[in-house]
C-alpha cells in the first residue's frame, strides 16, 4: 500500500538518504498485495481445495477414504454424456460464433463508416453480457413453444424446438458473437491497409490475400477467440437452467442436479469430481489462450 | 493498379490521413464487397433484432384482448421485486467496493516497489478464469457445510453464520469478488499501462504530497475511466448472476426472475427487456464519461472494454431497473 511505501515525515529529503528510502520502499510495499493474496487464499483456493480433496475422497459415516471412485464415476454413464454434450455444444457455438463474428466485424472494419462502427461495437458490449437468464426468456418469448415467432411461421409443426441442441446453439450465439466482434474488431484494425495494396500491386487476387496475409496474421486472434468463446459456452449455466424441460444433457446441469441432492443423495462428492473435469478442461483451453493473447496484442500494434 | 493509402505522413499534397477509404477504381472493385457486406450485417441485425422485437410484442400482446401494458406496470407492485433488486445492488456495491480495494494496493503496490510480485498478482487475479462459477459454488457449498460441523467450538462458527445472513449474505459478496478480479484487473492494468506511476507518485511526494493525498489525488484521477470500466463490468456480472445466488438459496434479482417467470411468464420477458435496456443505457453513460476522462489518451474505449472483459463464466447479464 502507497502508505507503506513512503518514509514517514521528518525523514531528510532525497539526495544521500534517497538510496535507503528507496530500499525500503523496496522491501514494505509487498504489504499492499497481502490483502489481495490472502483474500484470494480463502476465498478461492479454499474451495478450489475443496474440490480436489472431495473429488479424491469418500465419506462413509464418518471416515474419510481417498477414492478414485468419484472421478470414475464423473467420466461414465450419464455424466460423460453431459460432460461431452457440453464441450459438443461449446465447440460448435464457438466455432460458429468465431466465423459469423468475425465476418460481422470484417463488414463493419470495411464499411469505414464511424456511425455504424460506434453503433455496432455498442451493442456487441451489450448483448456480449447479455446471458444467463434474461436471455433465455427472451428466446422463450421469441423461438419457445408459445412464442411470437414460432407462432407467426408455424414453426412447432416444422419440428422446431427450443429446448434442443440446436435451440441452444441458437441462444448461445446471441451472446458469443458480440464477444467475438468486440474481440476482432482491434485486429481487424490492426490489419494495415498497405498489405492489402501491397498484394494487390504484387498481382494477388482478394483470396490470395485472406489466404496467405490476412487470416495468418489473424489467427492468434482467431484462436484465442475460439478459446474465449469455447470457455464461456461452457461455464454457462443460467441460461439452459431457466430453460426448464430442457432435455440437452449439459455438465453445469448435472453438477447442480447433484449438488442438491435432486438424483441420488450422496452424490456431492460426485458434483465435486465433475467440477475438477471441468476446471481441468477450461485450464487446457485457457493454457492456450494466453499465450496467444499475448502474442496477438504484441504483433497487432 | 490500385492506388496508395500512404503511410502516415508521406502523402505529397492534400492525401487524406490513414482514416480515409483508399481510392480505388470505384466502379471495378466496389460493388461485390457492398453486396456482401451488406448482405452479412442485414442477417446479423435480423438476428440480433427479431428477438428483441418478438420479446416486447410477446409482453405487450394478450392473445384475444390486444395491446396491454400490464406487464410493465405490474412490475413495481410484484412481490419480491423491490427485495430482490435490493439485495442485488447492494450486493453490487459492496462486490465493488471490496474488489478495487483488494485490487488497487496490490496493483499500485507492484508497480511501485515490489514488482517481482507481479506475476503472482497477474496469475491470482486470472485463476478464477478456469474455474466455472458452478464449480467455484460446489467447492463454497462444501466449504460452508464443512465449517460448522469442524469448527462449532471456534469463534470461527460465529463467522460461518455471519457470512450466510440471509438478508444480506456475504458469502455472495466474497463469491462475485472472484469472479470478477479477472475483469477488475485487466481493466485497471489497461488504466495503469497509460500512466507512468512512478513519475507521477515521485513528483507529488517531491511537491511535498503526503502519501494519502498522492493516492486520493493523483493516483485515482488518472485511472478514473479504467475504475468506471471495472465497476461496470463488476456491476452487470452481479445484476446478472444466477448460478452462485440459486445454488446457494439465495433470492437476488436473477433468481427472482426465474422464481416469477412460471405465473408471471410476459413480466419475467418484460424484466429481462428492461434489464438490457438499462445495460444500454449505463454502458453509453460509461464510454461518454470514459471518453471525456481521456480525450485523446490510449485506447479507444469499446476495445479496452473488450480487452478488459475477456471471458467470463455464464456472460453476466446486466439487469434491474431504475
Amino acid at each position: 500500500m502507497p502508505a507503506d511505501t513512503l518514509p514517514p515525515p521528518g525523514t531528510p529529503a532525497p539526495g544521500a538518504a534517497g538510496g535507503s528510502s528507496r530500499r525500503r520502499r523496496a522491501s514494505r510495499s509487498w504489504l499492499g498485495t497481502l490483502p489481495l493474496l490472502a483474500f484470494a487464499a480463502v476465498c478461492f483456493g479454499l474451495p478450489v481445495g475443496f474440490v480436489v480433496y472431495g473429488a479424491f475422497t469418500t465419506d462413509d459415516g464418518g471416515t474419510t477414504h481417498a477414492t478414485g471412485s468419484n472421478i470414475a464415476t464423473s467420466l461414465g454413464g450419464a455424466y460423460l454424456t453431459s460432460l461431452t454434450g457440453s464441450v459438443e455444444l461449446s465447440a460448435l457455438t464457438a466455432l460458429l460464433g468465431c466465423v459469423l463474428g468475425m465476418l460481422i466485424a470484417q463488414a463493419v472494419v470495411a464499411a469505414r463508416r464511424g456511425a455504424l462502427r460506434e453503433s455496432v461495437l455498442t451493442a456487441s458490449g451489450v448483448l456480449a453480457n447479455f446471458g444467463g437468464v434474461p436471455l433465455a426468456f427472451a428466446f422463450v418469448a421469441t423461438l419457445g413453444i408459445s412464442g411470437v415467432v414460432t407462432q407467426v411461421a408455424h414453426l412447432d409443426s416444422a419440428g422446431w424446438n427450443l429446448y434442443s441442441f440446436p435451440g441452444l446453439v441458437v441462444i448461445y450465439l446471441y451472446f458469443l458473437v458480440p464477444l467475438m466482434v468486440l474481440v476482432s474488431v482491434p485486429a481487424l484494425d490492426g490489419l494495415r491497409p498497405q498489405w492489402r495494396e501491397a498484394a494487390h500491386n504484387a498481382g494477388a487476387t482478394t483470396g490470395q490475400f485472406w489466404r496467405h496475409v490476412g487470416l495468418p496474421v489473424l489467427a492468434p486472434t482467431l484462436l484465442g477467440g475460439f478459446v474465449l468463446l469455447f470457455g464461456s459456452a461452457f461455464a454457462a449455466y443460467a441460461t439452459a437452467a431457466a430453460l426448464v424441460g430442457g432435455s440437452v444433457p449439459l455438465v453445469t446441469l448435472k453438477i447442480a442436479d447433484a449438488l442438491s441432492g435432486n438424483v441420488q443423495v450422496g452424490q456431492e462428492n460426485v458434483a465435486l469430481a465433475l467440477s475438477l473435469d471441468m476446471i481441468v478442461i477450461a485450464g487446457l483451453v485457457m493454457a492456450v489462450y494466453l499465450p496467444l493473447q499475448r502474442r496477438s496484442t504484441r504483433w497487432l500494434h | 493498379m490500385a492506388a496508395l493509402t500512404p503511410t502516415a505522413g508521406t502523402a505529397p499534397g492534400a492525401v487524406p490521413g490513414k482514416d480515409a477509404p483508399p481510392a480505388r477504381p470505384a466502379a471495378a472493385r466496389r460493388p461485390r464487397p457492398r453486396v456482401w457486406r451488406g448482405a452479412v450485417l442485414g442477417l446479423a441485425g435480423v438476428y440480433f433484432v427479431v428477438p428483441l422485437l418478438a420479446s416486447f410484442v410477446f409482453t405487450v400482446h394478450v392473445p384475444g384482448h390486444g395491446v396491454d401494458f400490464g406487464a410493465y406496470t405490474g412490475i413495481l407492485s410484484a412481490d419480491g421485486f423491490g427485495r430482490s433488486l435490493l439485495l442485488s445492488l447492494g450486493l453490487a456495491a459492496a462486490t465493488i467496493a471490496v474488489s478495487l480495494l483488494l485490487v488497487v494496493p496490490a496493483m499500485v503496490a507492484v508497480r511501485l516497489g515490489a514488482p517481482r510480485l507481479r506475476p503472482l498478482v497477474e496469475i491470482v487475479c486470472m485463476l478464477p478464469l478456469v474455474v466455472p462459477p458452478i464449480a467455484l459454488v460446489s467447492g463454497m457449498q462444501s466449504v460452508l457445510r464443512w465449517g460448522p460441523d469442524h469448527l462449532a467450538t471456534t469463534p470461527l462458527y460465529q463467522t460461518f453464520l455471519a457470512v450466510q445472513n440471509q438478508s444480506f449474505p456475504l458469502v455472495l459478496v466474497f463469491a462475485y469478488v472472484v469472479l470478477a478480479l479477472p475483469f477488475v484487473y485487466r481493466s485497471l492494468d489497461a488504466g495503469l499501462r497509460a500512466v507512468d506511476l512512478t513519475t507521477l507518485v515521485e513528483a507529488a511526494r517531491n511537491c511535498g504530497a503526503s502519501a494519502a493525498y498522492t493516492l486520493w489525488r493523483v493516483v485515482l484521477p488518472n485511472l478514473r475511466s479504467s475504475l468506471a470500466g471495472a465497476a461496470f463490468l463488476t456491476l452487470a456480472l452481479v445484476l446478472g448472476e444466477y448460478t452462485i445466488a440459486a445454488l446457494l438459496g439465495y433470492e437476488p434479482f436473477a433468481v427472482w426472475i426465474v422464481t416469477i417467470s412460471g405465473d408471471e411468464a410476459q413480466m419475467s420477458v418484460a424484466v429481462s427487456l428492461l434489464s438490457l435496456l438499462i445495460a444500454w443505457v449505463l454502458l453509453l453513460v460509461l464510454s461518454r464519461a470514459g471518453a471525456r476522462a481521456d480525450a485523446g489518451a490510449s485506447a479507444p474505449a469499446p476495445a479496452s472494454r473488450a480487452d478488459a472483459r475477456g471471458t467470463t463464466a455464464p456472460l453476466p447479464a446486466p439487469s434491474g431497473k431504475e
